[in-house]
């Protein structure tokens, strides 16, 4: 049983802690996350370069040959400067998506691409009556000579006014919610018949309604295996969540951290206020919540090439936990803080923004604790 | 014990009823103050009730001529809060009116209770510093004698609503050697005074609603000072205390939860009524249980006060239990509306794109913005402490 870092995997968490210190200060986030952009090309061209979006692309396909764990710490690092680029959407789903099911030719076309920065990809999965199954489809998928028309509308698809490119769940057969008959697709985002309205999103960062009228896509945009999508949507759902457990428990440290130092030095009653017992046992509490996520990041991360009901399991679990504990921490950092735990100034409200919408992202704690359950 | 109201009750609450439906603004039914687009929309309703006489009916003659019982309050309070009608803004009307009514001269009375009461002139209340939060007392801001001025110097924040106000009433340190509950006086300032700036803070959810008002050499006649000079903390002690009817928020609860029902039999979940599904039916009947404990406890207050016999020990519990209520009922709006609760829509921005049905519109801003209640009117961990030493005897 060993839950250490080797000296590579601490070379990389000391270089992304590094680049978050100097391009991500809070106050340089807050001034992107407000401009009319939204985001920076350039940082993400900086995520290229240091080999941060192919960390867990094969070599031959151009990225690091890293593992989950790499993926893992880049999570937590970018957890704790509320990353706003889609690098989750790109290095996580996009390339787990091509690595599971892509074609030679689609893996040796976009992963390079992908770990090189070229094609920023959104995933358009979720969809206004879907809440979270993700097999819950009304977006079609026609046949129509060799390719497919594709008609729908997906809900708020993260990161999709930074993308180019859409990895789109859409159905080639079956019911509205059958297992069977989930294909997934690759779309332009500029391709004739679709739209986008974008708006921004509580944690500060960017989304779009996208709607596809009649979108022609050849037969070279299916990845994988038609109609048998699902397993491999499932598959990279957990993968993410992995990734956002590890990002959620970055976001916490902060919140912990920060509120322990005001806790020391803010002064009521002629005492810290961190001298009070109820105080003290409410950041025990939260110093608590935070522990056991990080053990439950590091074990998901580690089941996640289990097989399929095992890796489902430990997803949920983990879903389930950091869910309950990023409530409980965010508004716990809220409270200790006061009234500057409510200000847009201050770094408190972003974080419990951040977590709250992590909370929401591939399953709500309702949610995974059905699937939990459901899975004996 | 008897739990049912009595045949006069319910004649009052038909006759009450009526006239809101009659009168009240329509177009703010369940909009959120922060979405308000204009100083009218705040004062609208005031205006209306004021124009009634039923604006105040706590307060004593001769500004107020109805005889209201504690009872038929309690139903005026559910009736307005079942018909969603503005909350009427309590600096005035709940705050300061009672101060001065309470502890003002006559000349005070007379220049002041008219435009609290017709809403003409619109109050703010400076209490709280950066330094001075829960332990008011340690407040900063001065107020040295000069002739027959104060000089005023300070600081105050969490001022809501201070960019609309006229005037407000500050807490200022007058004698700077005196204990510190016993070197404050109570000041009426006109916010036109020259030395005074007004600074917004946006909160988290975006929204502005709260201020920093700041004061450099402002100049305070004595004359506005409400009380004798360092006795000012009797005031402040007066206000906590004074009008806290309400403050349980259940009427208000109970229509929010009538909201996040119908809001949750739209939502479908695998083809089925969110509002069907047995985890959320759970979540939502322990809520009303919770509430309806709340609402029985109220009505205790209300039975002992109608008794003459004061609020009694268990009304310490209402804005605690009341703020939790009030706040969970936010988290499982949030939860009821999945993805849709994540766009961000500027609460200020009318026709701006919002995606997703419209009761999904701004349910992570209305959590976020709700944390404030178990901070604010003295912080839920402050209440306690005071039911323990005040009710328990610890």
């Amino acid at each position: 049983m060993d839950f250490s870092f080797t000296e590579e995997q601490t070379l990389l968490r000391n270089s992304v802690q590094k680049f978050i210190q100097n391009a991500y200060d809070f106050e340089t986030r807050r001034k992107v996350s407000k401009s009319d952009a939204g985001w920076r090309k350039e940082i993400y061209g900086q995520f290229a370069e240091m080999g941060l979006l192919g960390v867990a692309i094969p070599e031959d396909f151009g990225g690091l040959g890293g593992s989950a764990v790499d993926t893992m710490i880049i999570a937590e690092e970018f957890g704790r400067g509320l990353v706003i680029e889609p690098w989750l959407q790109n290095a996580v789903i996009a390339a787990g998506i091509l690595k599971a099911a892509g074609s030679t030719a689609q893996k040796e076309e976009l992963l390079a691409s992908i770990a090189a920065g070229e094609s920023i990809f959104a995933f358009a999965y979720a969809e206004p009556q879907g809440r979270y199954n993700l097999a819950d489809l009304v977006t079609t998928a026609k046949k129509s000579g060799d390719g497919y028309v594709l008609n729908g509308h997906k809900a708020v698809v993260l990161g999709a006014p930074f993308a180019d490119k859409l990895i789109v769940t859409a159905r080639t057969s079956g019911g509205q919610r059958d297992a069977d008959g989930v294909t997934i697709f690759v779309v332009d985002k500029g391709a004739k018949g679709v739209s986008t309205r974008d708006y921004p999103t509580v944690d500060g960062s960017r989304a779009s309604e996208v709607t596809f009228e009649n979108v022609s896509v050849g037969a070279d945009a299916v990845i994988g295996e038609v109609g048998k999508g699902l397993a491999t949507v499932e598959l990279v759902a957990d993968q993410a969540i992995a990734a956002l457990a590890s990002e959620s428990t970055g976001a916490m440290k902060v919140l912990n951290d920060t509120t322990i130092e005001y806790a020391k030095t803010r002064k009521q009653f002629g005492t810290p206020i961190g001298k009070f017992q109820v105080l003290q046992h409410r950041m025990v509490d939260m110093f608590m919540n935070y522990e056991q996520s990080v053990s439950i990041a590091y074990m998901v991360t580690l089941k996640l090439e289990e097989e399929e009901a095992e890796r489902k399991k430990a997803a949920s679990a983990a879903k389930v936990q950091i869910g309950k504990a990023g409530r409980f921490i965010g508004q716990s950092a809220v409270q200790i803080h006061g009234g500057m735990g409510m200000t847009d100034e201050l770094n408190v409200g972003h974080y419990f923004k951040r977590l709250t919408m992590i909370d929401t992202l591939f399953g709500n704690v309702d949610h995974h604790l059905k699937r939990y359950a459901s899975l004996g | 014990m008897d739990i049912n109201f009595t045949p006069q009750d319910e004649a009052f609450r038909a006759e009450v009823r009526a006239f809101i439906e009659e009168n009240q603004p329509h177009h703010l039914k369940g909009v959120r103050r922060g979405e308000y687009r204009n100083k009218e929309d705040f004062l609208a309703w005031q205006r209306t009730l004021y124009k009634k006489g039923w604006l105040v009916p706590s307060w004593p003659a001769p500004y107020n001529q109805l005889k209201w019982t504690p009872t038929q309050k309690y139903i005026w309070g559910e009736e307005c809060a079942r018909a969603e009608t503005p909350m009427i803004l309590p600096f005035g009307v709940s705050m300061v009116g009672p101060v001065i009514y309470t502890f003002g001269t006559e000349e005070q009375k007379a220049k002041h209770i008219p435009g609290i009461l017709s809403g003409d002139v619109w109050w703010c209340q400076g209490y709280s510093e950066p330094g001075a939060g829960s332990d008011l007392a340690s407040l900063k801001t001065t107020a040295v004698r000069d002739g027959d001025d104060y000089i005023v110097n300070g600081q105050k924040t969490w001022t809501t609503l201070a960019q609309f106000a006229d005037w407000i009433f500050v807490l200022a340190r007058t004698d700077k050697n005196a204990k510190a509950q016993e070197g404050i006086s109570f000041l009426l300032v006109d916010m036109k005074t020259p030395g005074i700036t007004v600074k917004p803070i946006i909160t988290m959810d975006g929204g502005h609603e709260v201020n920093e008002v700041w004061f450099d050499n402002v100049r305070v006649p004595v004359a506005n000072r409400i009380h004798e000079e360092n006795k000012g903390w009797t005031c402040a002690k007066f206000l906590l205390s004074h009008e806290r009817a309400g403050i349980a928020g259940v009427a208000r609860s109970k229509r929010a939860i009538s909201r996040l029902k119908d809001m949750l039999a739209m939502e479908i979940i695998d083809g089925d009524k969110l509002i069907d599904d047995p985890d959320f039916e759970k979540k939502i009947a322990e809520l009303e249980i919770d509430l309806t404990a709340l609402e029985y406890t109220e009505l205790r207050t209300l039975a002992s006060e109608q008794a003459g016999k004061g609020p009694g020990l268990e009304s310490s519990i209402l804005k605690i239990k009341g703020t939790e209520i009030q706040q969970r009922i936010t988290e499982l709006v949030m939860e009821g509306v999945g993805y849709y609760a994540l766009p961000y829509s500027d609460p200020l921005a009318h026709n701006e794109f919002a995606p997703g049905p419209a009761y999904a519109e701004g349910a992570v801003q209305n959590y976020a913005n709700m944390r404030k209640t178990s901070i604010y009117g003295g912080s839920n961990e402050i209440q306690r402490n005071i039911i323990a030493k005040m009710v328990l005897g610890l």
